[in-house]
């Protein structure tokens, strides 16, 4: 793997070969063992977005396969004052970096990114378009559970049409033959993607026999925007509580990318329930993030 | 006194005829078998001869952005499309809103002598869309329309008063028809293809609802209004029908809206970025039936120039536009003409018959007339090569297609502007 930029342009054998390789590392991490296939290396992490999670997820995940890790601080270098993307890539080229890890909140920004620097990009999120290695962690976690993708009713519930994490899962879920569903209010849902997976705005259809139920953070600016009327509201309709899920599959598994607003999007009592694999997924993200950059590290030259 | 004799040109005008074309101190003053030299002799031979192409719809970026395009290069750059008239949108730095850069304009596109400018002023001062701007002292100073082109007007008040006022002066209202409270932030045609690049969409109702108020203001008030770079079905659906109705609009479309189709986003090439954004596979096939019925009036070229830095970038913060002036014709003739949808006759009028009847500016293929010609090889068949492009402009998302239709010379008020495809 020369680099990731998103699901939507992996193969079912691809996705496999990185999950398989997770599987490894969780080993690993439960051993609390580390290993070197990112020896000398250099990796940067590029956070154009505050998220604490997966910038540290990122960072614990390179200094597990042996790699030098910094991080460009963005809020207080250069990149405030104006120096462009490019240009910041440029320099990381010539501080040699070899894989960049960026998020960003414009989407194709990885992309651009890595049409202009010759480091390897690996995308942590980019605007509404992907969120690669949360998806995978999200499969890591579905296949660890089911012991199989393919077949498995994925139902993801809220803010989707601003979601890269929906996106992502689509994309990837699509090619290894699980069912997708996406619900919320049509405020939240993408216009145009009824020929791509289920759309629907009613929640126990969604959840209806499904394996997995995802939700997605809201945004709380959303209200703030005229999404929906309030969190309240939005919570009674479409929030993931332990009714909603007793239409569900009886071994049904709850996920969520965090961070969660309990009592929005997921009931406190869904999340500290057993259903929930939240932290799992957690853990799984540094398996997943550490097979990633291993595998990239495999074809660096 | 100077000559220039075209001949053995097929001339294009409602029936197709070959003929030369004799012109005497910039008027054409025979058209048929000329025996007599000239002192430029043009070999029309197996070319096809247009009463100069009008572009209502072009940026020339100057004063305030020299460094997206100039009216140096932008005056080559029309001539090098094959057109010898354009009019120039206001959005520049300062705003076209008061004579005194209406002047400057004009004054510096004299200076140039490759194709006519007719400068578009600003419908509100500043285009900031409260306030009517000075167009009385404009149209004084050369403006011929007025435009809220980029910041389109979004008080309805302001744009009613607008028309009206526009109307007593006789100059045309060009409405760049846009909701903004609806576009948003979006980059790309709201649908399918945004979905998939995870990109803010701007939604057909945010065109259609605008047309919608500019022709119910239009049918109300018994003014003209024309409407810029039209995209959308529904655009056309609903022109077709206050046409019927009887209402004086008029719409122009532009050469991306009927030769492409969102498809062409999903790569994230910034040179697709437009606004309007280009449409679904059913908005383009309506443009052309639009083109062909007559329901569109123009094709312009919304010739939006854009520096290398300004489009380097990503899909969201790249700048919208497209450098339409010297693809136009050949776009336009290999979609439209060469796959037999239209004619060469309506090609002409598209492009260069009624946007002079919009505009109330002269000229035809005919004795008497101004000599601004435009001659083209229509078997001529090349690579659209953006590197070689006069305008400053790079940015287009033809580079690399092959078109037929050439443009080989072009005369402006009787002087020979280009030359086998070579500036003059």
């Amino acid at each position: 793997m020369k680099e990731l930029l998103g699901i939507k342009q992996l193969s079912a054998n691809e996705i496999y070969e990185i999950l398989d390789f997770a599987e490894d590392m969780k080993k690993l991490i439960l051993k609390r063992e580390k290993c070197s296939f990112l020896r000398g290396r250099r990796v940067t992490t590029l956070f154009y977005e505050n998220s604490t999670r997966t910038r540290t997820s990122f960072e614990l995940a390179a200094e597990n396969v042996g790699a030098y890790v910094n991080s460009l601080d963005v809020s207080t270098s250069s990149v405030q004052k104006g120096e462009s993307l490019i240009d910041t890539g440029k320099t990381l080229d010539a501080l040699s970096s070899d894989i960049v890890v960026i998020r960003h909140s414009k989407s194709g920004a990885p992309l651009f990114l890595s049409k202009n620097i010759s480091a390897a990009v690996v995308n942590a999120g980019d605007g509404a378009n992907e969120h690669p290695t949360q998806a995978l962690l999200d499969f890591f976690t579905m296949r660890q559970h089911f012991g199989r993708i393919e077949g498995l009713k994925v139902a993801i519930i809220g803010d989707v049409k601003h979601s890269r994490v929906a996106r992502s899962n689509l994309w990837g879920l699509k090619t290894l033959g699980a069912e997708v569903v996406f619900c919320g209010p049509k405020t939240l849902l993408p216009l145009d993607m009824g020929s791509l997976c289920t759309v629907t705005t009613d929640p126990v259809a969604a959840v209806y026999d499904a394996d997995v139920v995802m939700g997605l953070r809201i945004q709380l600016e959303r209200q703030k925007q005229g999404m929906f009327p309030s969190l309240k509201e939005y919570n009674a309709m479409w929030g993931i509580s332990e009714k909603l899920l007793s239409y569900a599959k009886p071994d049904a598994i709850v996920l969520h990318p965090g961070p969660v607003n309990r009592g929005v999007e997921i009931n406190s009592d869904v999340l500290n329930g057993e259903k929930s694999f939240v932290n799992t997924q957690v853990t799984n993200g540094l398996a997943v993030r550490m097979a990633v950059l291993s595998l990239i590290g495999k074809e660096l030259g | 006194m100077s000559t220039v004799l075209i001949k053995n040109a097929t001339l294009v005008r409602d029936n197709l005829k070959e003929a030369d074309v004799f012109i005497k101190d910039g008027v054409i003053t025979k058209i048929g078998r000329v025996d007599r030299g000239a002192d430029t002799v043009i070999d029309g031979t197996g070319k096809h001869l247009f009463y100069g192409f009008f572009d209502m719809h072009t940026h020339l970026r100057e004063p305030g952005f020299e460094g997206k395009e100039t009216i140096a290069s932008g005056v080559r750059a029309a001539v090098k499309g094959g057109f010898t008239d354009i009019a120039c949108m206001p959005n520049t730095n300062p705003v076209n809103d008061n004579k005194v850069v209406t002047e400057y304009i004009l004054t510096h596109a004299e200076k140039e002598g490759y194709a006519h400018v007719y400068p578009v002023g600003a419908i509100t001062k500043g285009s900031l869309g409260t306030e009517l701007s000075e167009m009385a002292s404009m149209k004084a100073a050369g403006v011929t329309a007025v435009s809220d082109d980029g910041k389109p007007v979004s008080d309805g008040r302001v744009m009613r008063l607008a028309l009206e006022y526009a109307d007593s002066l006789g100059l045309k209202v060009l409405s760049h028809s846009e909701d903004k409270s609806l576009s948003g932030d979006g980059v790309a045609n709201e649908g399918l293809n945004s979905e998939i690049c995870g990109l803010k969409g701007i939604t057909r109702a945010a065109e259609e609802a605008a047309i919608a108020r500019e022709m119910i203001l239009s049918e109300t008030l018994s003014v003209p209004v024309h409407l810029c770079h039209v995209s959308t079905r529904g655009a056309v659906e609903l022109i077709r029908f206050f046409k019927k109705k009887g209402v004086r609009v008029t719409a122009e479309t532009c050469p991306h809206y009927f030769a492409l189709n969102d498809d062409c986003i999903v790569n994230l090439d910034t040179f697709t970025k437009v606004n309007p954004p280009i449409r679904t596979e059913d908005d383009r096939t309506a443009i052309i039936e639009g083109l062909m019925d007559g329901t569109i009036d123009v094709i312009a070229t919304d010739h939006a120039p854009h520096s290398a830095a300004d489009k380097n970038t990503t899909y969201e913060d790249a700048a919208f536009g497209i450098s339409g002036l010297e693809t136009a014709f050949a776009i336009s003739y290999t979609v439209l003409v060469k796959s037999g949808l239209i004619s060469l006759t309506d090609l002409n009028r598209l492009m260069s018959v009624r946007p002079r009847e919009i505009m109330e500016v002269s000229g035809r293929l005919r004795e008497g007339e101004k000599a601004n010609l435009t001659l083209v090889d229509l078997d001529a068949q090349y690579v659209v090569d953006s590197s070689k492009f006069v305008s400053k402009g790079k940015n287009t998302p033809f580079n690399g297609l092959t078109v037929s239709g050439k443009v080989t010379d072009v005369v402006v008020d009787g002087k020979v502007k280009l030359s086998d495809g070579q500036l003059v």
